[in-house]
């Protein structure tokens, strides 16, 4: 067997697969972010809150409902979105047109709430979600046996991660949105109801994360403290894009799953750590990240 | 009536306002210090000494956020390498008095700081938040890895010992009142730079920065100086929290620490000098009274609410609020 | 000195002058502190519920003692060694609390029981899993009670190496709670006359398990074992599952494993999973009597540690009732000379290191169609007996065993 640095190269291709399906979790989460700051200039730290959210709902509809994943894959981050549009009416659109530090101080609020209140009713433990019957099982790839949920996953996210791109960057709908943060006035002159369309995109890019959120629930585990961990290495990876660019942080997210999953393999222990690292680098030798416009 | 003796008129009763003002001032300040003085004979000291370590991370904090207008998001990085460095020193030369062990993690909390300046102090921020929080998660990651720390258990039983060689520390009274000395002295300083020539540029920056550039100050030294004054300050507290408490452990590393700071700040009143002081004291004891009660499960979601509800509506903080009603209704 | 000071020495001299008439309880009262993590991330370990468990202890002893009222009050330490020795020294200095009980982390533990050697107070660890806590930390001045890693290793691996998993490879949680359950684990493999082929050591904590899983596939051992808690513990079970970890052969030993996390993974992802644990509740008619009562005031099943809390509150009660005092040394000594048979264990004793040893369980969780139940979660397969499942003190570090 070929061997890289002392590990066998069908555990390294291993490695590097799951690291891009990481990464592709990563490129969702930072989607959303990214999309969030680009268009609104909201720092959400509610972010990881969201995620959470919809992998709890996921759980919760099942529990209570008997509503399966297929529907859950619609459903959750619909209604994630909603409570996103909620907080984004009543909470953030009070805050507008302050220094946009307080987003995120105040969306760092609204997270500690909700993981408070679902901690209280759900415990620490977790939530048990079964995977469904189509996806059990998975098919050997000669140097790794791959799971079928997670060739579903990549397939999704890539897919969702397209989707936004191109609307954002592709169609009028996008055009209209990236011309709001120009220029909010000029549009709201020309008939488009601005305010509606700031709520709409904060539910957008929050549905983003719960949908990531139901991604995850058959195949992590579902605690109401899954978010927060996770909120920081997704805020890196989207300094690292270079905040507010879309397709960075799509390539980003993957990057980083892979520069992550190759740690994991040589240094496991500093696998939380690297991304930071890699961050600090990258901020050092370009200030706007990788995708990032102007200084 | 003239013009200029109108001037002067109205200059004069400015002067007479801003004298009595400063009077009031006065007066309050010895109302606090003789609270602080008696407080221990009614209260538990320990509790005190905590609230007096936090008060003095968020007033160091405050330095950054509400004189600079830099956002720190990693500022617990240098209140445990203060406390770790304090902590390690006093458990293992037992040479060493109190002072110089506190000394030694101000000293490495200071050093730190400049290490973190260097790479940041260029951003602006939200780019500065985030590139400070890595660097925080990364020194997170080494007081993890580093034997000295003792890891997730901590460091247990670091001895009190004795200030200067023979004020013996063990006594709760005498602590206390080392404890309280130290965080007069830190009030005092950071009081002197944000009334001096420097806080005044300080503030400048913080207001409009490419104004102070182009009034030729270089400003990225300033915000230099500030960051690493701000981050000994913060390795001062960790230092006594040590020694207060004993023990030095990851939860002072934790990112969790460098936002609940932040909310303390805030609370308080960002740029005024009593209100990080009094929102220290309002997080402490409300999470101690959180604890106690039956909302002990709740506080994370207390804390939350606070939060949006200071961010919404109260922006200013408690003592910015009082600022405004006093200024509405006494003038 | 202070007033306060003052005060409580002249107290103290009081209460002791008329030690002969009256039993001698301080303050009257026996207060009992329950500190533990009530929202964080060990919550559902004892948290909240764990001082329903302490409430109906003291109830059932009819909430007084040797004359004196039972206090209970309680306390969040949020996981944190600084607010847990910032409680615990107001509990002893200020409010005269004469027990600490709960206590799960294990860097709160240490600190705590640092406090409670100072001031001469007395307490009971029924959470922590360290071996450390009766080792090199050991104190005269507490009682570890329910498990430690020792027997974990203990139990679970010698069972798995004798089943013929002779090569391992140990996925560890990368602090010292895993370092030294990886210790404990190869030790007790090398001596059972397997091999530890490969260790890992992980993020603590770690949300996704796939590269390690893998990993741990690639290295072809008999036995994959966890030497982590909680969170990753279940994610690791998980994600082992989707992997098709076991269907290729291997083995997978999770070391701590408690029953709200098997119940939280659900039968179908954690059948067969072995496992060591000081107490279910469903072995005999005792502990589901009591399981039931628990049940009824909480909602879910007990775990060891609830019991425990339960079980250990009553010994100590038992012993104030015995000795009419509520001095630390006198009380432990007391709780050291009786056997303890409850619904908890039978012939149980407290070594003079502060070890509870007593028998422990290795289980196995049971399949979908074994499971009659939500929580019908384990079988026993053995009884390790105490002596065979602790560290024995020929091996001990303690100074109070070792006489340094």
């Amino acid at each position: 067997m070929s061997m890289i640095l002392g590990v066998p190269l069908a555990v390294l291709s291993g490695q590097l697969l799951l690291g891009v399906i990481n990464g592709a979790f990563y490129a969702l989460l930072s989607l959303g972010l990214a999309v969030i700051f680009g268009l609104l200039k909201i720092i959400n730290f509610a972010h990881g809150a969201m995620y959470m959210l919809g992998a709890m709902a996921t759980v919760i509809l099942f529990d209570t409902l008997g509503v399966n994943y297929w529907v859950a894959l619609f459903v959750a981050p619909v209604l994630v979105g909603c409570l996103g549009m909620a907080i984004e009416y009543f909470l953030l659109r009070r805050i507008g047109g302050q220094d946009h530090i307080y987003s995120l101080l105040l969306t760092f609020g609204v997270a500690l709430m909700i993981q408070g209140i679902l901690t209280n009713i759900y415990g620490v433990s977790g939530l048990r979600y079964s995977m469904p019957d189509v996806f059990k099982g998975g098919m050997n790839l000669g140097f790794m046996f791959l799971p079928y949920y997670r060739a579903w996953v990549i397939v999704m996210a890539l897919l969702v991660c397209f989707g936004t791109w191109f609307m954002i960057e592709k169609t009028k709908l996008g055009a209209y949105l990236r011309a709001g943060t120009e220029d909010s006035q000029l549009l709201q002159g020309f008939g488009i109801n601005v305010p509606l369309l700031v709520s709409l995109t904060y539910g957008f890019g929050v549905m983003l994360a719960a949908f990531a959120g139901v991604l995850a629930a058959p195949i992590y585990s579902v605690t109401p403290g899954m978010g927060s961990h996770i909120l920081i290495v997704v805020f890196a990876v989207v300094v690292i894009g270079g905040m507010g660019s879309i397709a960075g942080a799509i390539i980003t997210g993957i990057l980083m799953g892979v520069v992550e999953g190759l740690t994991k393999t040589f240094y496991p222990q500093a696998s939380s750590a690297v991304i930071f690292l890699v961050m600090v680098v990258v901020l050092l030798i370009r200030p706007s990240g990788l995708f990032g416009k102007e200084a | 009536m003239s013009e200029s003796a109108q001037h002067a008129d109205i200059q004069k009763t400015m002067l007479a306002q801003q004298k009595s003002e400063h009077r009031k001032k006065q007066i309050l300040n010895l109302v606090l210090l003789a609270l602080l003085l008696v407080a221990p004979a009614v209260l538990y000291p320990v509790f005190l000494m905590k609230i007096l370590c936090f008060a003095l991370f968020a007033v160091a904090f405050n330095l950054l956020l509400g004189y600079t207008g830099l956002l720190s998001f990693g500022h617990a990085a240098f209140l445990a390498s203060g406390a770790y460095t304090t902590g390690y020193l006093l458990s293992n030369y037992s040479g060493l008095t109190t002072e110089m062990g506190i000394l030694a993690g101000t000293a490495v909390a200071t050093l730190l700081g400049l290490g973190f300046a260097v790479v940041a102090i260029r951003r602006q921020g939200i780019y500065f938040a985030m590139i400070t929080l890595a660097l925080a998660q990364l020194m997170f990651f080494f007081f993890v890895q580093s034997e000295f720390t003792g890891g997730e258990d901590g460091l247990h039983g670091v001895p009190r010992g004795y200030l200067f060689g023979f004020i013996d520390l063990s006594d709760n009274m005498n602590m206390y009142y080392f404890v309280l000395a130290v965080f007069l002295a830190s009030y005092l300083l950071v009081q002197r730079v944000v009334s001096s020539p420097f806080g005044q540029v300080l503030k400048a920056i913080k207001q409009n920065e490419p104004r102070a550039i182009s009034l030729g100050y270089n400003v990225n030294q300033y915000k230099l100086l500030a960051f690493v004054m701000s981050s000994g300050l913060a390795g001062l507290a960790g230092s006594l929290k040590t020694v207060v408490f004993q023990l030095a452990s990851l939860n002072d590393a934790h990112w969790h620490l460098s936002g609940e700071v932040i909310l303390m700040t805030l609370i308080g009143g960002t740029g005024t000098l009593l209100g990080p002081v009094v929102g220290a004291t309002f997080v402490v004891n409300l999470e101690y009274q959180l604890s106690q009660g039956p909302l002990g499960d709740w506080v994370d979601a207390i804390l939350g609410a606070i939060f949006v509800l200071t961010v919404i509506a109260f922006r200013s903080g408690i003592i910015g609020e009082v600022q405004k009603f006093m200024r509405k209704n006494l003038s | 000195m202070t007033i306060m000071k003052k005060l409580l020495t002249s107290a103290i001299a009081s209460t002791l002058m008329v030690a002969g008439a009256q039993a001698d309880i301080s303050g009257d009262t026996v207060k009992i502190g329950y500190l533990a993590d009530m929202s964080g991330t060990y919550r559902d370990l004892a948290g909240p519920n764990g001082l329903i468990a302490l409430e109906m202890a003291v109830a059932d002893f009819g909430g007084t003692v040797a004359g004196s009222k039972i206090e209970i009050v309680s306390s969040d330490d949020r996981n944190s060694p600084d607010v847990a020795s910032a409680t615990v020294r107001r509990w002893v200095e200020n409010e005269d609390v004469d027990l600490v009980a709960g206590l799960v982390a294990s860097s709160v533990s240490i600190a705590v029981s640092d406090i409670l050697e100072e001031k001469d107070k007395l307490g009971i660890v029924s959470g922590s899993a360290a071996s450390s806590i009766t080792n090199e930390h050991c104190t005269p001045n507490h009682i570890h009670y329910v498990y430690d890693t020792y027997p974990l290793a203990n139990g679970t691996a010698s069972a798995v190496v004798k089943e013929g998993g002779k090569t391992w490879f140990i996925l560890t949680a990368d602090y010292a709670f895993g370092h030294a359950l990886e210790g404990d684990v190869t030790r007790v493999v090398e001596a059972n006359g397997g091999e530890v082929i490969q260790t890992l050591r992980h993020p603590f904590p770690t949300p996704d398990f796939s590269s390690f899983i893998l990993q741990a596939q690639g290295s072809g051992a008999d036995v994959v074992a966890l030497a982590n808690a909680g969170a990753d513990t279940t994610n690791a079970i998980n994600t082992a599952g989707e992997f098709g970890l076991t269907q290729s052969g291997q083995t997978l030993a999770a070391l701590l494993l408690f029953l709200a996390d098997v119940h939280a993974l659900g039968v179908e992802a954690a059948q067969g999973i072995q496992l060591t644990t000081g107490w279910y509740w469903d072995m005999n008619d005792e502990t589901r009597a009591w399981s039931d009562r628990f049940m009824e005031k909480t909602g879910v099943r007990p775990t060891m540690i609830h019991a425990g809390v339960y079980s250990s509150t009553i010994q100590y009660l038992n012993a104030i009732k015995a000795t009419g005092s509520d001095d630390a040394q006198t009380v432990r000594k007391q709780m050291m000379a009786t056997p303890i048979n409850d619904m908890f264990t039978s012939n149980g004793r407290i070594r003079e290191d502060g070890r509870m040893v007593h028998d422990m369980y290795l289980a196995e969780v049971k399949t979908p169609e074994e499971s009659k139940g939500e929580w019908d979660l384990y079988k026993i397969l053995r009884t390790i007996p105490a002596d065979e499942a602790y560290r024995p003190l020929s091996e001990s570090k303690c100074p109070l065993v070792t006489g340094k």
